[in-house]
């Protein structure tokens, strides 16, 4: 394969012809912030946070997925693209709950100097946004801000669909569609403001063509999508992630060697991962690995008996 | 792809909606009703079902107009049929603002109060129905010349369209009534010495094949199948036209960059119009159907295509029939199908219907809304010339460009670029509305001046305020631009568009606060959510906005900010200009003013 050599901030690099402009930068150690980008999965570009100035383009361009081209001269750090990123991140931020997202992504808001203030206070109590209709919304008042705020999809034990903080990265509906399950239980529905990630009439997962894999979880850069067990935690506040500690092993139930990570808070597993960089999943795993631990850690009437394990529990019993 | 599908059956009426749009089923595996021996044996819905997927929107919009909404059922059945997942068609059919996936009344009235219509009419027939649910608001229908104007959904009739309307006849097109056809004079222009793209528009009858060909018809297809494919494109980048939709891209290069790439190559006649003040291809496809046919089988013929669609936006029931009608009268004449008028080549037009999205006029978008998928735009480069419709070679030409390729081929490439200027070749149609003695479409050379093609309009009605060129997507001007050459390049220079050819006439009883607002409304609603600048950004605008009209000081540089964002980091010109009118507004001062 042919290099193709472009310019970063300045600083040349070689790559492959099949790299992207972000491949560039990472090579030259300057990572750029994405949230819609992730290894694993096609790029969508939809964030558009991952920007940058292309010499010679009337527009910014997606460093995730425009590919490289022989003498592009790209600047990561300039004006527009600080101001774009800015403003990507402060749309974010006023609209959507961010509180669980990544550190990365606190670490922009900070870089950013994301203000969120200016937008007006933002509206949250609000009601349930599955039925509203592409072309039409309410008039606003320019009093609030509109957030997508909504209630907590609680409707079975393994995870939960937390949509007021989904930012519409579409990761979810690839690892569940042809990036990874190949399953196809949940869709982009809706326009504009109020697309939203849903299955078909918002039936709840258990009677989708959801089947619990957990990797749209897996990809999840918000905390929109929770382990049951981690959001039964949070809402009780016994989740410590500082106190957790994660134990890489392999997937006993076949033979396929799907590594692991085990989540372990207080003894008890509470979330499981899997690491991207693997090259037998790729971060992807299946119901069992996924969820199928409950037979390491007796969680029965006698020993339910800390905080931990009775939320556990509760989580297991729907 | 092992699909779940649900337990719902549909009704049987739903279920002949969809067969009749996408063909009985082959076996229960595609949701026929009685099972065959042959069932039990040999599983189908594989590769083949999958490739109907491009039938999706076909067969939801069937639905929407033998039901009146999608049902569960209906869904359902549509997916058996098609092999697409409940959740991906569920996620189409929410896409469009003419669909309903909620049981509605059957009749549904979209009342136009976009920036033409709601000073004429259409906000107060609005309030007329404020408490009915089955009268809603509309953004632009296409009718400004004939404002205030309704859009009639009807389950089991087809759609009607209603210009100029009033509450007593929208009340009884509700309960039944059909108007008798009234057909306005489509343009109002009485110097026709000058016009090539309208001339048989007003004057010719557009249901007869025999009247086209009297007037010329086909000829120009005649000359080109002579000339060559290569001399065809020649005499096209000869006469450097430039595309008609808003992108003003040159014609020829267009053509030449896809027949260059390998085929399959597809041709896609965009007629999605949908910018707001925009009426021009409606009048065009209402006016000389026949005459947009012609020029299609050119440019098919020329890059190299077979198969050519018109993309009709759904609120154009009028030029959709006779789109239809003159696509029957041409496969049964022989001048559309396997061997066009005995050359021995293939070239077949289909029409696809939108179903009310804006953003399906952008040419990625609608590669994807012809195809199944959301209305959402993709990412360029790859450019459609090199990877458009189901991933071929594409040519998206505008309707009002297409109507230009019959005068090049006849005329030659360079007379046509003596017509206008040296940069803006050709003649423009005008869409002219709003505060003008007689709003219509209007055909003049490039470079005449606002002020002329105001004058062939009758004139302003009292004072100018401020005129819209380019429609919402494009800006307000003052009085003082009335001397500017209509070219893309004076334009250009003075920081406006012609765009789509949006001439709207404000004058000082026009409330720019609520004409401005309504623009911002209309971005967000149209925005397709893939992208955060012009998802959020759109909502943004609209707040700050709103905040500003409640009395606040509008805060300019987050304008600014929300405007560089969208314009700048956006995938699509939906988002690039959602925020230039309302910023020309403020920079003229018409916010304050009113």
């Amino acid at each position: 394969m042919s290099d193709v050599t472009i310019t970063v901030d300045g600083r040349s690099v070689a790559v492959s012809d099949d790299a992207t402009i972000l491949d560039a930068c990472r090579d030259l150690g300057q990572d750029q912030p994405t949230l819609c980008y992730l290894e694993n999965l096609t790029p969508v570009n939809a964030c558009r946070v991952c920007v940058v100035e292309v010499e010679g383009s009337r527009t910014l361009v997606p460093s995730c997925s425009r590919s490289a081209e022989e003498g592009m001269v790209v600047k990561t750090d300039s004006p527009r693209v600080r101001l774009s990123r800015k403003m990507v991140l402060e749309f974010l931020a006023s609209s959507v709950d961010l509180s669980q997202s990544t550190e990365e992504v606190h670490s922009w808001l900070d870089q950013y100097e994301v203000d969120v203030a200016r937008y007006g206070p933002q509206v949250t109590g609000a009601a349930p946004r599955d039925g509203r209709h592409a072309g039409h919304h309410a008039i606003p008042t320019g009093l609030t801000a509109e957030t997508v705020d909504q209630p907590v999809k609680v409707d079975n034990e393994l995870y939960i669909r937390d949509y007021a903080k989904c930012i519409l990265c579409y990761k979810c509906v690839e690892a569940c569609g042809e990036d990874a399950q190949n399953t196809f239980a949940i869709a982009v529905a809706g326009r504009g403001f109020d697309a939203r990630i849903s299955t078909e009439f918002d039936v709840a997962l258990p009677g989708s063509a959801c089947v619990y894999c957990g990797n749209c979880i897996g990809v999840c850069p918000t905390g929109a999508l929770q382990f049951r067990s981690e959001y039964e935690l949070r809402q009780e506040g016994l989740w410590e992630e500082d106190e957790q500690t994660v134990t890489r092993t392999v997937c006993s139930y076949c033979g396929v060697g799907c590594n692991l990570e085990l989540h372990v808070q207080d003894n008890r597993i509470v979330k499981v991962t899997s690491p991207m960089d693997h090259s037998v999943t790729n971060g992807h795993l299946c119901i069992k690995g996924r969820f199928g631990y409950d037979y390491v850690q007796e969680l029965g009437d006698d020993l339910a008996s800390t905080p931990i394990d009775i939320v556990l529990k509760r989580a297991r019993s729907g | 792809m092992d699909l779940k599908f649900h337990d719902v059956e549909p009704t049987p009426a739903e279920r002949t909606a969809v067969d009749d749009a996408v063909g009985a089923p082959d076996s229960t595996w595609e949701g026929a009703e009685e099972r065959s021996a042959d069932d039990l044996r040999i599983a189908r819905g594989g590769h083949a079902a999958r490739a109907q997927r491009h039938l999706l929107l076909p067969a939801l919009a069937a639905v929407q107009s033998e039901i009146g909404w999608i049902s569960p059922g209906a869904l359902d059945y549509i997916c058996r049929r098609l092999q697409v997942p409940p959740a991906d068609a569920y996620g189409v059919a929410t896409f469009y603002a003419l669909l309903s996936v909620e049981e509605r009344p059957g009749c549904v009235a979209h009342v136009c109060d976009d920036i033409a219509c709601r000073d004429s009419g259409g906000t107060a027939i609005l309030e007329a129905f404020a408490d009915r649910d089955d009268v809603v608001p509309s953004p632009c229908l296409g009718q400004c010349d004939r404002a205030p104007a309704a859009f009639i959904q009807r389950a089991g009739s087809p759609d009607l369209t209603l210009a100029p309307t009033a509450v007593s006849e929208i009340t009884a097109a509700l309960e039944g009534a059909v108007p008798e056809a009234e057909l306005p004079n489509p343009t109002p222009q009485s110097d026709r010495s000058g016009m090539r793209v309208l001339e048989r528009v007003g004057v010719v009858d557009p249901s007869s094949l025999e009247a086209f060909q009297a007037s010329g018809g086909f000829s120009a297809l005649e000359k080109s199948v002579e000339m060559g494919a290569a001399a065809v494109i020649a005499e096209v980048k000869a006469s450097n036209l430039r595309g008609r939709g808003g992108a003003a891209f040159p014609t020829g290069v267009k053509w030449e960059g896809a027949a260059r790439e390998d085929g399959p190559r597809y041709l896609i006649c965009n007629a999605d119009e949908s910018e707001p003040g925009t009426f021009k291809d409606r009048v065009l496809m209402e006016g000389d159907p026949f005459g947009l046919i012609e020029s299609m089988v050119i440019a098919g013929l020329a890059i190299g295509a077979e198969h050519g669609y018109i993309y009709v936006r759904g609120e154009y029931p009028v030029a959709t029939s006779r789109l239809r009608s003159a696509i029957d009268q041409c496969e049964a004449a022989g001048w559309l199908g396997n061997d066009v008028n005995g050359t021995g080549r293939r070239f077949s037009v289909e029409i696809r219907r939108g179903q009310g999205a804006y953003i399906c006029g952008e040419e990625t978008a609608l590669f994807n809304s012809i195809e199944g998928y959301r209305g959402e735009p993709r990412q360029k480069p790859p450019f459609p010339t090199q990877s458009g419709l189901f991933g071929k070679p594409t040519v998206v030409n505008n309707v009002e460009t297409l109507l230009n390729i019959p005068g090049i081929v006849l005329g030659g490439g360079e007379a046509f670029a003596e017509i206008g200027t040296k940069d803006s070749t050709g003649t423009r149609l005008f869409c002219l509305s709003g505060s003008v003695a007689v709003p219509g479409v209007y055909e003049v050379p490039f470079g005449t001046t606002l002020r002329a093609l105001l004058d062939m309009a009758g004139g302003a009605i009292s004072d100018i305020k401020a005129i819209l060129l380019g429609g919402a997507a494009g800006s307000f001007v003052g009085p003082d631009a009335l001397d500017l050459a209509l070219t893309f390049e004076d334009t250009r220079s003075a920081g406006v568009s012609l765009g789509s050819g949006v001439v709207m006439v404000f004058n000082e009883t026009t409330s720019f606060v609520g004409t401005t607002r309504r623009i911002a409304e209309f971005f967000r609603d149209e925005s397709c959510g893939q992208c955060v600048p012009c998802r959020v950004g759109t909502v943004r605008q609209e707040e700050l906005l709103a905040r500003h009209l409640n009395g606040a000081d509008l805060d300019r540089s987050l304008l600014d900010d929300i405007a560089a964002v969208m314009a700048d980091a956006s995938i699509c010109g939906l988002g690039h200009t959602a925020a230039t009118a309302v910023r020309s507004a403020v920079d003229l001062g018409l916010l304050e003013a009113t």
